[in-house]
């Protein structure tokens, strides 16, 4: 019967465990984890250096960096729409994450078929693998908001209990925020020479 | 037959994902046009599915995934020894689980060992050829990294934190279980190399031979990423334990030392592992996907390489001899029968090595070509780490002096952890310094060095930790006499192996060809043949171990008459690790004092305490 209570997260611990605020901390220290290997492949980008901001289409880049930041505006309002319990307001806004997200990774998956330049140079290195590894993350996290959509549409989360929400969105926060250091050092860098 | 059934389960979704995987990268590649298989690329999109399969298969769906799409899940409720088989979320099970395993881990890396000395009894190679040597030496190197990274933190952590903080379990109890599991795939493949075309760089895979060499680099490189991300997955799971789950009363300057290395540890493996796997991916794109990261002649830089994994593998050997300092400093506050000596030094210590682990990583690059502007500040940094580790000894020494030394098999072992860091430590200084790394640069001087570190600091912890928290995880006794016997033959046989191994370093012995001048044929017959006796010494361990945990004498609760709280529950511990919930009065070292008890259980409970963890056990 204990070990139910562990399995669900609910009651955990006998001294009255926070238990919201320990998946938060876990949560917060996940997303510290991850920028450690975004950092690393920032420096990388920088420490192999060569440049060839001018190859990129700069509109294109321009615009899913918007819609990305939009889809953080979007993704907040549907947490907070969950927790002042408008289940419909949050359904249409996860919705629109939902469709940005995709329209973000069909950017990239753009950007990668159009590029002038290719992976066996330095630049094309840094950037097909920083994007890659970025995008990757979108599409998790798209996964992850469709799953918490289906979960509303079939009626779980109340504003008592939306952890499902609050995470996936602090992940979608997170991607983004990794994209505001990404997309200064892959398209609007200039003049570093190898 | 349920451990049967769920390690089978495992096995067998994680070989259909290996199919599916497999065979999914085959029809993209041929709706592309082109060749359907790539030895590279196939294996490894079927070995990230074939772990997902894995994972899933052995409990993670029944127990974990389901509730993802909101379905129910079924709780793994065994008892017995078939619990240690299945996705258990006790963490007393996953701690024996991690133990068992890295002790086996530990002893296949040491029989690699003496087939190393065997290849080095005389001058010619002919024991192994070149390709076979390559992979044994790189072997050993990563199942003893595995071991030093993982046995004390997954073993001895796991096991004793959340009771010694007096919590019923680790924060993330399935994360905690998905840790472990992650693991036995990592030894497959580890193990497996050997059977899919060596491995040739050592554990450091420096490219570019990393890259270029046809060998089952990509497979082993996937393997120590997965391992990567179960030590990821602990250290936050210990960071966030100990930060919430202390019980009433356990205000951090009462919390015992080892806890306080634990935290430390858990904070550098969450903080630097990336290291290691972003270092390993871009090896792996560069062989698998044709990206450039260090491949000179297209704009790459195999320096890269080195700063990236030294950024971890640097902060990765206080990962390992944090942990074993911890459990010295333990036993030997319980040993001494007197207050820790300098207890808030020596926390300030742990977190001062965990501050500056992370800015000396070029000291070992000095002679890879990295500016000459870079020598001085990591030189001084890297010496700047004896200040911290110097607070350490302080506790420790000013504990054991005058204290009332109660010489146990696992008071010996914390004492031999002093002696042989110290002189682990002076030898350091010779490789920081850069006019003498210069010199004794990739020599067997390194190997001694790092052998009295790693092997002589947490290796000896380790054993020291197992011995002193035997009875409480086993509910029996150790046979005292053959635990003695064991830790005098393990002590000399190792200081007399690696305390020669210095001299052939410093006449430049190099640590990774078997080929070496002929005038060091003696000293490394006499080295050799001094390993196969020290090598024989955990013969005696494992056999008082499994005798022990069969037969031996039911131990008592608490037969160090130690004050922390996990001596104050039965041996074995309940389900829940206490009867009642536990409050923390005092310091956990107050011998002789006439201060209040560490904790009491039960007494004066909480009102409306109880909840499940009290009413479960
Ligand atoms: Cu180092």
């Amino acid at each position: 019967m204990a070990l139910a209570a562990h399995a669900q997260g609910a009651e955990h611990g006998s001294h009255g465990l926070d238990r919201l605020r320990v998946n938060r901390v876990g949560l917060w220290l996940f997303f510290f984890s991850e920028s450690v290997i975004f950092g690393l492949l920032l420096s990388a980008r920088f420490f192999l250096e060569g440049i060839e901001a001018d190859h990129l289409d700069q509109l294109l880049g321009l615009g899913i960096t918007v819609l990305l930041l939009a889809s953080s505006i979007t993704a907040f309002t549907a947490e907070t729409a969950i927790a002042r319990g408008n289940r419909s307001l949050c359904n249409w806004m996860l919705l629109a994450t939902i469709v940005m997200g995709l329209l973000f990774a069909g950017g990239v998956a753009f950007e990668w078929s159009s590029a002038e330049f290719t992976k066996e140079e330095a630049f094309g290195t840094s950037f097909f693998v920083m994007t890659g590894l970025h995008a990757t993350h979108v599409i998790s996290g798209v996964a992850m908001l469709a799953m918490a959509w289906v979960m509303l549409l079939r009626g779980h989360f109340s504003p008592k209990s939306y952890w499902g929400i609050e995470g996936t969105v602090k992940y979608w926060h997170f991607v983004d925020v990794v994209w505001v250091f990404f997309y200064p050092a892959l398209y609007l860098v200039q003049g570093v020479h190898s | 037959m349920r451990a049967v059934s769920t390690v089978s389960s495992g096995i067998a979704c994680g070989l259909i994902g290996f199919l599916i995987g497999a065979g999914l990268t085959s029809l993209l590649r041929l709706a592309f046009g082109e060749d359907p298989w790539s030895k590279e690329l196939n294996s490894t999109v079927g070995f990230v599915f074939g772990l997902i399969g894995w994972v899933m298969g052995v409990g993670l769906w029944s127990q974990w995934g389901r509730e993802w799409f909101g379905w129910s899940v079924k709780p793994s409720n065994h008892e017995g020894w078939e619990r240690y088989f299945t996705f258990n979320v006790d963490h007393k099970v996953i701690g024996i689980q991690y133990l068992v395993t890295f002790v086996i881990v530990f002893l296949l890396a040491g029989f690699a060992a003496m087939m190393i000395r065997a290849e080095l009894m005389d001058n010619d190679a002919r024991v192994f050829s070149n390709p076979t040597y390559n992979t044994v030496l790189g072997l050993h190197g990563i199942m003893m990294v595995a071991v030093a990274v993982a046995a004390v933190i997954g073993g001895l952590g796991n096991y004793a934190v959340p009771i010694m903080i007096g919590a019923d379990d680790m924060a993330f109890p399935r994360l905690n279980a998905l840790s472990y599991w992650l693991v036995p795939p990592v030894a497959f493949g580890l193990l497996a190399t050997p059977f899919l075309g060596g491995i040739e760089t050592g554990w450091t895979a420096y490219p570019p031979l990393s890259v270029l060499s046809d060998s089952a680099q990509t497979f082993w490189n996937l393997s120590i990423i997965t391992f990567g991300l179960s030590s990821i997955f602990s250290g936050l799971n210990f960071v966030v334990t100990i930060i919430f789950l202390r019980a009433p009363g356990m205000t951090w300057s009462r919390l015992p030392v080892f806890v306080w290395a634990m935290f430390a540890t858990a904070f550098l493996a969450l903080m630097y592992t990336q290291g290691f796997a972003t270092a390993l991916l871009m090896v792996t794109l560069d062989r698998v996907a044709g990206t450039v990261f260090f491949d000179a002649s297209r704009g790459g830089d195999p320096l890269l390489y080195q700063h990236v994994f030294w950024f971890y593998s640097h902060p990765a050997v206080y990962i390992m001899v944090v942990p074993g300092f911890g459990v010295a400093l333990e036993v030997i506050g319980h040993f001494s029968r007197k207050p820790m000596f300098a207890y808030r030094y020596l926390v300030g210590g742990f977190l001062g090595i965990m501050g500056l682990s992370g800015i000396v990583w070029a000291h070992h690059m000095f002679t890879s070509g990295i500016p000459n502007y870079m020598h001085g500040p990591f030189l001084v940094m890297t010496e700047a780490i004896s200040v911290p580790t110097g607070l350490i000894f302080l506790s420790a020494l000013g504990t054991i002096w005058m204290g009332k030394l109660v010489l146990k098999t696992p008071m010996l072992f914390a004492l031999a952890v002093i002696f042989n860091f110290a002189n682990g430590g002076v030898t350091g200084i010779f490789l920081a310094d850069v006019p003498t790394d210069i010199h004794l640069h990739d020599t067997y001087f390194v190997v001694a060095h790092f052998h009295y570190t790693i092997m002589g600091g947490e290796i000896f912890g380790l054993f020291a930790g197992i011995y002193y928290w035997f009875p409480k995880m086993t509910g029996r006794m150790y046979n005292e006499m053959l635990g003695k016997l064991h830790f005098w033959w393990m002590f000399i046989g190792f200081n007399v192996v690696f305390f020669t191994m210095h001299w052939p370093g410093i006449k430049g012995m190099n640590r990774r060809i078997p080929i070496y001048q002929d005038s060091l044929e003696p000293v490394n017959l006499f080295i050799s043949i001094s390993a196969f006796i020290f090598g024989a010494s955990f013969l005696v361990f494992f056999y008082n171990m499994v005798y022990s945990w069969i037969w031996g004498p039911k131990a008592a609760d608490n037969p160090w008459h130690a004050r922390t709280l996990e001596w104050q529950t039965s041996s074995p511990p309940p389900l829940h690790n206490f009867p009642a919930p536990p409050r923390v009065t005092g310091h956990p070292y107050d011998y002789g004092l006439p201060t209040p008890a560490h904790a009491v259980i039960g007494v004066a409970a909480s009102p409306a305490g109880g909840g499940g963890g009290g009413g479960g056990g």
